[in-house]
């Protein structure tokens, strides 16, 4: 999301879903979208059957990939060095569009001196993808009247995620892939509603509707509406939050629906920091193993399926949720639960007596959502954002004043991002020669709070996915439990041979952590930008379990 | 689907005029006799015809009588031509629908698929007059937790393996296999489902007409008895996994999410889930199950 | 594709037989593959059947660990090929024994005591179907051997596969077939045999279209050239593409498969699409009980379908062309692919044919046992690599055929017409036969008759001539019927054949031509056992994609076993005779394709017309 806004102003994808089955190329980079997002990748199937080509980079022979026409496997973390070769490449050959860098973009000297070092050669070096590859994939995007440039956790969960977003931004300016039905970018979401999370402000520098608060007007009319005082300076994200706490800056901590105890990285860090707290309180649907470690726990109705309310897609379509169950009894819903303490803390002033009260409150402060009354998003199937008008809809895609004859009419150009090339920070040595990365399964999700009750056939439990070779040559079977540790820790783990994966990789999830605790291994080394953890790199060591132990924090 | 589909910037589409039971109709160009059938307010019986699926016009009961043609045509998917003259309940048509219905009654078990009772009556259909002759009863196939397979119910409406082809889910867990009387929707070798290439996403379950795929908890109710749609209600909301934002459509009986489906008119997911959409309701309502 | 393949593992027969056909394998499933996907795996569907062939061939079924193979080289999903696969008769899903002879238990074949034969094999070889033995014999539909039943068809599989065909055969000869199999068999009877006008200078003289078969060696260019081979072609270059489809269109010329199109509009309306890609099929899967003129065009005279379509493919502008061939004719398969090959290498076919810078060439694709497939819309998802199953009309295949592509669709028969059109002109053409059906017919001659056979002859001539052209009904016995047009067509009653043999003679008589089918019935013809067969057949090979067809075939086998086989009141037999017509009505009225709705013709003139079932 970061980088969107840095480059567009607001972090949402430009372009919609269907848009893609109506493009000439498909970039898949870092997104397993067959298993991570498997309505999406209908419609990128869709695509491809009328005649889209798509290519899908990523390190693993994923199942998207083995639907790719060309599958670019780099190195994990190579990202930008290969996004910068491309970029050369379409430089170099004369195939950017000119019309569109010189008249809505900014920056593109840099840009030129950033990537022209990246020859293919120097790339196919550094990132392990055949120098015909990369410009295969530079020709056919530049050539491509339309395309779409996708990508998910395999960009963003790395130090420098958010440069990484800004490479692949880049290529789309180059070719003027952005602002047109059928070209654009699409950041694909991880979990339900992260983008409504930043629609509605719980981000730490904007207010509902992408509202900069260090903008005066945007504090005064929050502030005058709410009859408070907004803080004039930005809050912190994730990664700052736990830094606060560690250095006990930061002493309390109200945790809504999430489980950090085993979804941050170097989760016994984590769990240390957590514990360091004067006062945690926990409010989610189960008794996580985050909840298990709070002074108070408040239980929450299911939000999909026991409350009213919103969430925002990826596409940025707002949907209603509805209640179809009672909740359990004593459980509430999140809302009601937050107004209570409003009320305890002597605000009696919240009075919000339905869902939809509430969300008019938000049209009435956010121009983007002010079009969308309950009535049209249940007439609508939900409605794309934004929505400033209350009779009429927006296009589909964002960013099509970048086209507008009139340079006047552009608006605020967008940038190009110099943004340089760094590998990842767990480093590949003789001790810890396998790079692991993560990702998701299709049939769990996240840390299995939701999907462990799932009674799946294809379910096999965690596994050390490795390729044969590399697993055969010290001598590990198939399904043999294996050790493996990392500069964190260790775990425990069968090992399942994988003909997909290059010599040299690894691949885990997280979705059995209480049997399998995979962030064990993988770093918090966090993104300065955005606060999201190199979840996609770590150096492992796999050994047989009779190999002796070894000393922690080596 | 047509709706959701359209481009923003098409080119305007020119009326046709055609003949509908004696009268005029105007619909757009492009629309097939049964999307004219339906603006024109004349019921025309379907059970092959898929709302997000291409036509396969294979069972033949929406077929009616484009006057110069040799036989019946199809309608869910014979495009309208400017000067049709169609018309769909003379005794011709009449006896064909009676006939499929009939030919259909008499080998397939076609009572979960909800509007047959009524056509039978409709079009005097008699399933039971050709006596003794041969069906495609088979048990059922219960070989995972999440939905099973009735192919008595079958009636080869080819669905379910467009669902799972390359119309949407692009598994090709499913083919038709065999021919003629013998043809069947098989996996490999029939191989069962957790051999095969199935993903379980449910796509298939979700447009079978006949109840042939069904979820096992409906199925499991359904042999117990208990399954009563009348006192069920639905209810559609978001599927709480991935970032897609798929629409679910909550079927619940006494508090209880019994079967999850997902409108077709989506635009989303024309109906389409993954297995966690269709199947992952069980965190929500293991307490009331302890 | 992310597809899942079957855990059984190939033998290396398979894989032999897979490399051999398909190249050997460069493609290992994993991180070393970069390429891939949904438009890779539409480039190689067209292999399949060809693929599956190759198995069934070398192992003599399509085993699990075979057809993953398949699939992993193809991008095929495994359950779409084994739905393919399970379509056609000829590819056994299950492991049986590499020899099989199949006997045939057809119409023309019955009428020449095929009935007598199966039971006699039956009490010589035992069952059918049997494993465990090193050959197993069984039923077959029409082996378009009509002219000398009834016939036996021996495959063996292996490397190289062998076949052979027994005709007529006795119950011994199925016995011996199973014990030393295809290749110890006699050699087969000249084609020429097929052609009992050749015998006289007279007859001989009446032959426009077999005037080589017999006279010119089929695997020979140079002699097709000394028998005016490519003057027609050359003629056609002469007159350029408009100038070809001018003359057919003059010549009235009519598709020679059945529905009768002229084909001069088809190709007109090919030529005319905007789709630069175009392709040309031509339909020789005549699977029609009781036809057999395409197997005997092809064996005779090959070059003569190589050139026609050359010249068809010229006037449209199609680069490619496919001579669909039905699965069980071993003989013509080898002359067809021997000319086209020498063809190639002589440069009739290729990138520059003939040195006039046009390209043409063509691809056998082998049927594997489905009548089916002969229907102009299934015989493209045949050769594209999926079920022989029939597409919705409209569109039709000139301007969505296969591959989605503007397609010209053609019999044999009609193909090998236009070389005496481009050499004598279209108007010399119409002029023989009758104004409403212009040109030769050529017609299968077969069952009660002394002299069996293709015969072509002007349109114009009596059924009751052309019976007498084959030597009458022999051994002094009465003619009863004639089925005219094979199991689609309809039976005439034997005071009904002195209507000319004309398109328009036929209509008027309410009947049908078809593909040329003339099946004489004496007055020792099992006339329900006859009627069962013609139902049986429908009922095995109706494809089962519609409702009307697939129950609709079962139903009407059903009743009319009830009513010929069964102690029946008359009520019983009055309420069967109701169901008859209503599902055959329903069949004609609703069905898909000409299949199911002509699976009702024969056995309805039968009862209208000859009585039947009284």
């Amino acid at each position: 999301m970061v980088g969107l806004a840095t480059v567009f102003g607001v972090g949402g994808g430009t372009s919609s879903y269907r848009e893609v089955e109506e493009t000439d190329v498909i970039v898949l980079w870092g997104s397993n979208a067959r298993v991570a997002h498997p309505i999406f990748f209908h419609h990128v199937l869709r695509g491809v059957r009328n005649g889209a080509k798509l290519f899908v980079v990523d390190p693993r022979r994923t199942d998207s990939a083995r639907w790719a026409d060309r599958w670019l496997g780099l190195h994990v973390g190579a990202d930008i060095a290969l996004a910068h070769a491309i970029g050369r490449e379409i430089i170099a050959a004369g195939l950017y569009n000119r019309a569109f860098v010189e008249g809505s973009t900014t920056g593109f000297d840099e840009y030129r001196a950033a990537v022209e070092p990246w020859t293919l050669e120097h790339a196919e070096v550094v990132t392990g993808v055949p120098a015909d590859a990369i410009r295969e994939l530079a020709h056919t995007f530049a050539h491509a009247d339309r395309a779409q440039m996708c990508w998910t956790l395999g960009i963003t969960e790395h130090h420098n995620g958010v440069d990484n977003v800004l490479s692949l931004i880049n290529l789309s300016l180059l070719c003027g892939h952005v602002g047109r039905f059928g070209a654009g970018i699409q950041p694909l979401r991880g979990q339900n509603n992260v983008q409504g999370g930043g629609d509605m402000g719980a981000i730490p520098n904007k207010m509902s509707g992408f509202q900069d608060i260090l903008d005066a007007d945007v504090r005064h009319k929050f502030g005058t509406a709410w009859n408070c005082t907004i803080q004039p300076h930005y809050g912190k994200h994730l990664t700052q939050m736990f830094e606060a706490m560690e250095r006990k800056e930061m002493r309390a901590l109200y945790v809504i629906g999430e489980n950090p105890a085993q979804s941050e990285a170097d989760s016994a860090h984590a769990i240390h920091i957590l514990e360091g707290l004067e006062h945690m309180v926990v409010q989610d649907l189960f008794l996580t193993k985050t909840a298990e470690l709070a002074d108070v726990v408040l239980p929450a109705s299911a939000a999909w399926c026991e409350t009213e309310g919103t969430v925002t897609n990826s596409e940025r379509r707002v949907q209603r949720v509805r209640k179809a169950i009672e909740a359990p009894a004593g459980s509430r819903d999140d809302t009601a639960i937050i107004i209570e303490l409003a009320h305890r803390m002597g605000h009696t002033e919240w009075q919000y007596p339905t869902a939809e009260s509430i969300w008019n409150e938000l049209r009435s402060l956010s121009p983007m959502h002010q079009g969308m009354s309950y009535a049209r998003l249940d007439a609508l199937d939900g409605i794309q954002w934004p929505c400033p008008s209350n009779d009429t809809l927006e296009p589909s895609y964002l960013h099509g004043r970048l086209w507008a004859e009139n340079p006047a009419d552009r608006g605020r150009l967008a940038p190009f991002s110099a943004v340089s090339w760094a590998g990842p920070v767990d480093l590949i040595t003789d001790e810890f020669p396998i790079r692991l990365t993560t990702g998701r399964r299709l049939d769990s999700y996240n840390t299995g709070v939701q999907s462990g009750a799932l009674s799946s056939p294809l379910r096999d439990g965690e596994t050390l996915d490795m390729n044969p070779d590399d697993a055969m040559r010290i001598g590990i079977d198939n399904h043999e439990v294996v050790r493996i540790t990392s500069r964190r820790g260790y775990i425990e783990a069968p090992v399942r041979y994988d003909s997909h994966l290059r010599p040299g990789l690894a691949f885990m999830t997280f979705h059995f952590p209480d049997e399998i605790d995979v962030n064990v291994l993988t770093i918090e080394a966090n993104d300065p930008k955005s606060g999201t953890a190199e979840f996609k790199a770590s150096a492992i060591r796999v050994e047989k379990l009779n190999a002796p132990v070894p000393v922690a924090g080596e | 689907m047509t709706s959701i589909y359209e481009t923003p910037v098409g080119l305007p589409r020119r009326a046709v005029s055609i003949q509908i039971d004696g009268e005029e109709v105007k619909i757009s160009e492009g629309a097939t006799i049964l999307d004219a059938c339906k603006a024109h307010g004349t019921d025309v019986p379907t059970l092959c015809y898929g709302d997000t699926l291409d036509p396969v016009n294979a069972c033949r009961v929406c077929v009616v009588e484009v006057e110069g043609n040799r036989v019946l045509v199809p309608s869910c998917s014979r495009k309208v031509e400017p000067g049709m003259v169609i018309n769909t309940d003379n005794e011709r048509t009449r006896h064909s629908r009676k006939l499929v219905l009939e030919l259909l009654g008499s080998s397939v078990d076609l009572s979960a698929a909800p509007m047959v009772a009524g056509w039978n009556d409709q079009y005097q259909a008699d399933p039971m007059r050709f006596g003794e002759s041969k069906t495609v009863r088979q048990p059922v196939k219960v070989d995972n937790d999440l939905y099973v397979r009735d192919y008595s119910r079958c009636i080869l409406c080819y669905k379910c393996v467009d669902a799972c082809g390359e119309q949407w889910q692009n598994s090709f867990a499913i083919s038709v296999a065999g021919r003629g009387f013998n043809a069947h929707i098989s996996t490999e070798f029939d191989v069962g489902l957790p051999d095969s290439a199935c993903v379980y996403c449910g796509n298939c379950v979700e447009v079978c007409p006949t109840g042939a795929l069904m979820f096992k908890t409906e199925h499991d109710m359904r042999v117990a008895e208990t399954w009563n749609e009348s006192v069920q209600q639905q209810t559609t909301t978001i599927c709480p996994y991935c970032g897609v934002g798929c629409s679910l459509t909550l079927h619940t009986q006494d508090n209880t999410i019994v079967k999850v489906t997902s409108p077709h008119e989506s635009a989303v997911g024309s109906g389409n889930l993954c297995i966690k959409g269709r199947f992952g309701f069980q965190h929500v309502q293991t307490l009331k199950h302890n | 594709m992310d597809l899942r393949f079957p855990k059984e593992e190939p033998t290396l027969a398979e894989v032999q037989a897979l490399d051999a056909v398909l190249g050997e394998s460069h493609v290992v499933e994993g991180w070393q593959r970069e390429r891939g996907g949904a438009h890779l795996a539409a480039e190689q569907r067209p292999q399949l059947l060809a693929a599956l062939h190759a198995l069934q061939d070398r192992v003599g079924w399509v085993s699990p660990g075979g057809l993953g193979e398949l699939c992993r080289r193809l991008d095929v999903p495994p359950a779409e090929a084994y739905g393919v696969a399970s379509f056609y008769a000829m590819f056994s899903m299950e492991e049986r024994p590499s020899r099989v002879v199949h006997v045939c238990a057809d119409l023309a074949c019955q009428v020449l005591g095929a009935g007598a034969l199966l039971d006699a094999v039956q009490a010589e070889c035992g069952n059918p179907n049997q494993t465990g033995v090193p050959g197993a014999w069984q039923p077959s539909p029409c082996l378009g051997l009509c002219e000398r039943g009834p016939a036996i068809l021996v495959t063996e599989a292996g490397d190289p596969a062998h076949e052979a065909v027994i005709a007529p055969a006795i119950a011994t000869d199925v016995a011996v077939a199973l014990r030393i199999g295809p290749k110890g068999l006699g050699a087969e009877a000249p084609v020429v045999a097929a052609v009992p006008q050749a015998a006289t200078p007279q007859g001989a003289a009446e032959l426009v279209l077999l005037k080589r078969v017999g006279v010119v060696d089929p695997t020979s260019l140079d002699d097709y050239r000394a028998h005016g081979g490519y003057e027609a072609l050359r003629a056609a270059f002469a007159m350029g593409p408009t100038g070809v489809i001018r003359e057919v269109t003059d010549s009235n010329l009519v598709g020679r498969g059945g529905a009768a199109f002229p084909a001069g509009r088809k190709w007109a309306a090919v030529a005319a699409q905007s789709v630069r890609t175009r392709y040309l099929v031509c339909n020789a899967d005549e699977s029609e009980p009781g036809t057999f003129k395409d197997r005997v065009i092809i064996e005779g005279d090959p070059f003569s379908l190589i050139e026609a379509m050359t010249i068809c493919a010229f006037a449209t502008g199609c680069e490619q062309g496919f001579v669909y061939l039905r699965g069980e004719y071993p003989r013509a398969l080898e002359h067809l692919r021997h000319a086209i090959d020498t063809a190639r290498d002589r440069g009739y076919l290729g990138t520059n044919v003939m040195g006039l810078g046009f390209a043409f060439d063509i691809t056998i694709v082998r049927g594997a046992g489905a009548y089916i497939c002969g229907e102009e819309t299934a015989i493209f998802n045949s050769i594209e690599g999926y079920r022989g199953e029939p597409r919705s009309k409209p569109p039709f295949p000139v301007e969505v055929g296969l591959f989605g592509k503007p397609t010209v669709v053609n019999n044999v028969e009609t193909l090998v017409n236009v070389l005496p059109i481009v050499l004598n002109g279209g108007p010399a053409y119409a002029a023989i036969g009758t104004a409403g059906s212009s040109g030769t017919k050529v017609f299968c001659v077969s069952g009660a008759v002394a002299n069996a056979g293709v015969y072509e002859l002007p349109f114009g001539a009596t059924l009751r001539e052309l019976i007498d052209l084959a030597g009458g009904v022999p051994n002094g016995r009465s003619l009863k019927a004639v089925l005219l047009g094979g199991a689609a067509g309809s039976f005439v009653r034997a005071d009904e054949i002195d209507f000319p043999l004309t398109l328009e003679g036929a209509r008027a008589h309410n009947t049908t031509l078809g593909s040329g089918v003339v099946m004489v019935l004496d007055d020792t013809v099992d006339l329900p056992t006859f009627l069962r067969r013609i139902a049986a057949f429908f009922r095995d090979e109706s494809c089962g994609q519609c409702v009307p067809c697939r129950v609709g075939t079962v139903r009407q086998e059903e009743a009319l076993i009830r009513i010929t086989l069964g102690p029946r009141s008359a009520a019983q037999n009055e309420a069967d005779l109701t169901i008859l017509r209503d599902v055959g009505r329903a069949m004609r009225d609703a069905s898909i394709c000409g299949l199911g709705q002509t699976a009702w013709s024969a056995i309805e003139s039968a009862i209208d017309r000859l009585g039947a079932l009284q």
